[in-house]
Parts: C-alpha cells; sequence; structure tokens
C-alpha cells in the first residue's frame, strides 16, 4: 500500500509549514471551510470512512461525533489525546515530531466538524520535543490564518493549545486526561455522562488520539469512500500505523492497509525482517501491554484490525506489537508488565490499587524462585477479583491482561518455576541460586518476598 | 514506588516567581476557562525556574491560582514528573518497561548503580546525577531508551552509556 500518514516522514524539512503547503497541506482544510461543506457534512463523511479511533477502544469516530447534543448552548470541547503511554507504543510520537501539521491540520478539520471553538492537544510530559515542535507548528499555523480569528477569512474561529501532561499513564483514559486537564489529579470519572455530554469544564467534549485525527485530512483530500476501500472489511478501514519493537530484526513504525497480517509484520521484508538471531518466536502482545498475550500457534493467520485480534482472544489496542523469543522467560515478562501496571494504578479503586501490587509481588516470588505450587490459582483468583466491572475505568482490566494470559497459555512453565525454582528458559534457567536451593530442600513456607527492590533482582539482560 | 514521591521538600525560603515566569503565568492563564485549569503548566514553569518543586513553591501557586495548597499537593504527589526534592544537574531516566526490559534495560541501571554507588531516586554526592527508572517512554523500536533531562538518548547500550556519562562528568 502506498504510505499515506508516514507520506511525509523521512523527507527534508518535513515538519515546518512550507513543504507541507507544498506537498498539498491545509488544502483540505481550504475546501471545507471556504467550500461550503457543512459540519454536518464532514461528520458525515467521517462516518462513512468507516475510521474507528486508534487510540484503542476502536470505536466509530464519526460516531462518537453525533453522541454531541445537538443544540449545546455550552461550549464544544476537543482534546487530542498526545498522552501515548501503552508499552509499545511509539507511532504518535513519531507523527507529531515529523509532520506536525498533518496533525494539526486534523484537530482544525475535527474541531470545525464537531463545532469547537477551542482545543487542546494533551501531550505526554515525557515528550518535550513533541510539544516545542507542535508548538512552533501551531504559532505557522496562525500565522497563515489557519487558526485563530475567522480562518482563511470565513466565520470560523478555532484556538488550539498545547497542554502538557506531567508523567501518568492513566491520562491517556479519556475522563482521566479531562480531569488532568482541568487542573487535577488524573483520576477516571464513572461513566455515564460520557465526555460527550459532560466532559471537560463541565462542557460536550470529544476526545480523539493523534493518528486518528491524522486520517481526517486524507479522508476529506480523497473521500470516505477511497478510505473505505483500504482494509480487510467495511468494519476495518483505512490506513494503520503499526509498532513492533521487540526481539526482531527490525523494529519501527510501519504502515499498511488495516487487517496486515501478524506474520507478515514479523517476517516481512517490508516490515521487521524477522526475528533476531533466527530465534522462535514464543509469544507475541498484539496491542500494547494491555493486550492477551497470543503464541506462536496463535499468530498464524491474524490479520491486524480490531475484530480480527479480537478473534484471537486479543485485542489490537493501540498496534503495539512486541514480539518475545523463544529464551523470554514468561513469568518475567508478565512481572516486569505488572510492575507497570502496579506503578501506573491511579488508586482510587481498592481492587486495582490494591490488585496490581499484589500481582506483581506474587509474580516476583514466583520468578525468584520463591513462589509455593498455589500461587499460580491464586494469580488467576487476585485477577478475577479485579476485573468486569468491579472498577472505574478499564485499567483493571488491562491489568489483568498479561498474568492472565501467561498462565493460560504457558501454565508448565509457572508450574516449572513454582517446582523448580527457577526459569524453564533464558540465561537464569541453569541457575538455581544457594537460596533457593536450601529451601528446596528444607521447608517449602517461602516467605513472601515484600517490597522487592531492583537490587534483589538478578542480572537478565540479553542484547 | 518511593515514599520519598510522596513528600513536598521544604526549600526554607519563600519562593516568588521572577517577572518573565510571571509573564508566561499570565498567557498560560488566558488560554483556559479556570485558573485551576493552568495548575500543570504552571507547575512545569515553578519547575523550570527552580529546578523542582518545593513546599514553599506549591504554596505560591496555589496563592496564584487562587487553590487550596491542599489540592496543589495532591497532584504534585500525582504526577511522576514533577520533582519533590532538589535532583542532580543530569537526571537520569531509564526506561525499564517491556521492550527495553527484552533488550536489556536492567543492566544499564546495574551500570548507573554500580559506576556512582547511589540507590534509584537517589543522587551523586557532587549533585550531578540523580537516577531514576522509568515506564515505557515510547522509544521502544530504538530500545532500551533513556532519557537525560528533557533530551532521549537511544538505542543505548553499556558501552554508549558508558561514554556518555564519562561525557556529562567532564562538563563544569
Amino acid at each position: 500500500m502506498e504510505r499515506v500518514l508516514l507520506k511525509r516522514v523521512g523527507t527534508p524539512n518535513s515538519r515546518s509549514i512550507e513543504t507541507y503547503l507544498k506537498d498539498g497541506g491545509y488544502e483540505a482544510l481550504r475546501k471545507v471551510v471556504t467550500g461550503g461543506m457543512t459540519p454536518e457534512q464532514l461528520t458525515e463523511e467521517v462516518k462513512k470512512s468507516g475510521l474507528r479511533g486508534r487510540g484503542g477502544a476502536g470505536f466509530p469516530t464519526g460516531v462518537k461525533w453525533g453522541f454531541l447534543p445537538k443544540d449545546s448552548k455550552k461550549p464544544i470541547y476537543l482534546l487530542c489525546n498526545a498522552d501515548e503511554s501503552e508499552p509499545g507504543t511509539f507511532k504518535d510520537r513519531l507523527l507529531m515530531e515529523e509532520d506536525p501539521h498533518q496533525v494539526i491540520e486534523g484537530v482544525i478539520l475535527s474541531a470545525y466538524a464537531i463545532k469547537c471553538k477551542t482545543a487542546y492537544i494533551y501531550i505526554r510530559g515525557e515528550f518535550y520535543d513533541g510539544a516545542r515542535i507542535l508548538d512552533k507548528a501551531i504559532e505557522e499555523a496562525y500565522a497563515k490564518g489557519f487558526l485563530g480569528k475567522d480562518i482563511l477569512g470565513t466565520q470560523t474561529s478555532i484556538d488550539l493549545y498545547v497542554h502538557r501532561g506531567a508523567g501518568a499513564y492513566i491520562c491517556g483514559e479519556e475522563t482521566g486526561l479531562i480531569e488532568s486537564l482541568e487542573g487535577k489529579r488524573g483520576q477516571p470519572r464513572i461513566k455515564p455522562p460520557f465526555p460527550a455530554v459532560h466532559g471537560v469544564f463541565g462542557c460536550p467534549t470529544i476526545v480523539n488520539n493523534v493518528e486518528t485525527l491524522a486520517c481526517v485530512p486524507h479522508i476529506v483530500n480523497r473521500g470516505a469512500e477511497w478510505f473505505a476501500k483500504i482494509g480487510r472489511n467495511e468494519k476495518n478501514t483505512g490506513p494503520k500505523l503499526y509498532c513492533i519493537s521487540g526481539q526482531v530484526n527490525r523494529p519501527g513504525v510501519y504502515e499498511a492497509a488495516m487487517g496486515l497480517q501478524l506474520k507478515d509484520l514479523i517476517f516481512g521484508q517490508d516490515y521487521a525482517q524477522g526475528m533476531k538471531g533466527g530465534r522462535k518466536v514464543k509469544a507475541v502482545i498484539p496491542g500494547g501491554a494491555s493486550a492477551n498475550m497470543l503464541t506462536a500457534p496463535e499468530i498464524e493467520d491474524c490479520p491486524l484490525d480490531f475484530d480480527g485480534v479480537a478473534a484471537k482472544g486479543s485485542m489490537l489496542g493501540s498496534a503495539a506489537i512486541i514480539v518475545m523469543n523463544e529464551d523470554t522467560c514468561i513469568v518475567d515478562a508478565a512481572r516486569n508488565l505488572s510492575k507497570f501496571f502496579s506503578h501506573e494504578s491511579c488508586g482510587q479503586c481498592t481492587p486495582c490499587r490494591e490488585g496490581t501490587p499484589w500481582l506483581y509481588t506474587v509474580l516476583h516470588r514466583i520468578e525468584e524462585g520463591q513462589g509455593r505450587v498455589e500461587d499460580v490459582d491464586l494469580l488467576e483468583r487476585i485477577c478475577n477479583q479485579m476485573a468486569n466491572g468491579m472498577t472505574i475505568c478499564v485499567f483493571a482490566d488491562a491489568a489483568i491482561a498479561p498474568p492472565l494470559s501467561s498462565v493460560k497459555k504457558f501454565r508448565d512453565e509457572y508450574l516449572h518455576h513454582v517446582e523448580q525454582k527457577r526459569c524453564m528458559v533464558g540465561p537464569k534457567a541453569a541457575l538455581v541460586s544457594s537460596e533457593a536451593a536450601a529451601r528446596r530442600g528444607g521447608t517449602r513456607e517461602g516467605t513472601v518476598a515484600n517490597a522487592p527492590s531492583p537490587s534483589n533482582q538478578p542480572e537478565s539482560a540479553r542484547t | 514506588m518511593s515514599h520519598t514521591r510522596y513528600r513536598v521538600a521544604e526549600a526554607g525560603e519563600p519562593r516568588k516567581f521572577p517577572p518573565e515566569a510571571l509573564a508566561r503565568i499570565d498567557t498560560i492563564l488566558k488560554r483556559y476557562p479556570t485558573k485551576q485549569a493552568a495548575l500543570l503548566p504552571v507547575l512545569w514553569v515553578a519547575q523550570e525556574t527552580w529546578g523542582w518543586i518545593s513546599k514553599e513553591a506549591a504554596e505560591e501557586v496555589a496563592r496564584i491560582l487562587e487553590l487550596p495548597p491542599s489540592h496543589v499537593d495532591g497532584v504534585l504527589t500525582f504526577y511522576t514528573m514533577y520533582n519533590l526534592r532538589p535532583t542532580g544537574k543530569h537526571l537520569l531516566q531509564i526506561c525499564t518497561s517491556i521492550s527495553c526490559h527484552l533488550a536489556g534495560a536492567r543492566g544499564l541501571v546495574e551500570h548507573c548503580r554500580k559506576r556512582f554507588k547511589i540507590d534509584l531516586e537517589e543522587t551523586t554526592r557532587d549533585g550531578k546525577f540523580t537516577l531514576v527508572e522509568v515506564e515505557c517512554i515510547a522509544g521502544c523500536d530504538r530500545a532500551p531508551s533513556m532519557m537525560v533531562n528533557d533530551k532521549y538518548y537511544e538505542p543505548m547500550d553499556e558501552k554508549k552509556l558508558s561514554t556518555l556519562l564519562d561525557r556529562l562528568s567532564g562538563e563544569a
């Protein structure tokens, strides 16, 4: 497939407004605001394109816009979610740093479609460069009359600001983001009411991901039908950015038609070019840390789109594909992912605040050879008490994905850990620490490894 | 992870923003319909002004934005990027999330610990380096990834890290 979203990435001065204009940039905006396309027509066009949210949930964008109250007396806000924090995801960083005007044009068009006068790009605090680049690009857009009062001489006025976060994964959840933008702790809200009705500052609000908004200028320029024809079927349309990382030869962001085969992404010459060192695939996380792991047999015939990955019992999420080879200790991987979730839980719901550190603690002691046979069932029990509507947001459901799916699919490896007190594969497989050996010969009552500090985690570096 | 993250240290002296910082705050306030919404950006201005955010700085921010100091405290301790005590000149932030972990991020952390004889969240005696682990910083394709202050260094390995630390140590 031809490059669409990444077309300008890697070209000289791709960040400047001059090159963007030369490449046909802001033509879509001109076409819409001066060509007499109404907000309703633009929303209809986005609906027809089949565009689904690229942030993780895959909700149809045009339908989301349609949830806004029709004759709101309150101002409407558009928030561009650039809080990209899902482990394994790095596509939005690329879009913002390399082609900021594409994102900005997408924001302006979408703001026009939902009759919003003030939009914010909520960007994660770590993206210092991204924020600086966007700030400069926004300044350029104001100077050319694409933003501000009376855009291109019309009655439309839109202001756009960059708002920096300060280090909190949960602010990527849309109501957490809204709370954070209001100057509070980023703790998600109970829904309903949904943001479209009661969002930021109590006003109707739409939150869309960076990549989602970057698609909009292309839909305007080339038509909804063109967009809808790209992809595996009418429910999974458009070009898609895939982030692949882990033990592959060529990690990176790749653009393909929605529904690219997972195997092609890992092994294809145009993509990741296979496994590093010719090792075998052991497990693949297809949609960021929050997605269930897939085993090597499961990656056969797995189209990377919302419904294709869902059919495999996982999710496309933010399309962050993390590949682990046969030498990866699955318990160690699950422990690492659980550490992330226990660190990032916002703390307002008990099952999540208490459950996530417990998952980490139990996984840590299993990995360190201090696990008990009943710990494997214990993991499952903790998971089942955390998710499925026990909490305000879906963070807890995400947090249980790595332990629950890995216990289910690699149970023998967990049992090997608790019985043999060591890893089944990887650099630590042959090692039996004297401590663990003594415990194996002596009492089965291991002590709980509480508050493990990284200092007692042995070296497990592999390159 | 560390309880020091939840305690805002005192500077021992009052904090007043310099005029250029106050001008920035004025600009920021114009962007939002409420003063409270300016809290995160204004805290960033405070951090850029003093390098960290003391109890006194937080109280000054609360005064300017007409917020209860307890609200500012709650926000400060929620977000990990606000420094609640002074840090070294170079804040070493090593990503240890899954893709970087698979690529050997643990080795980078150990390298720093051994070289500087400091633990995580600690600062070297000469005040040059503070070491922290961070969660995914979206550098997974160039793993292991790390940041020093606001700059990315990726992909990293122990040799490159050693060279980088040599260079930063030599700087005045």
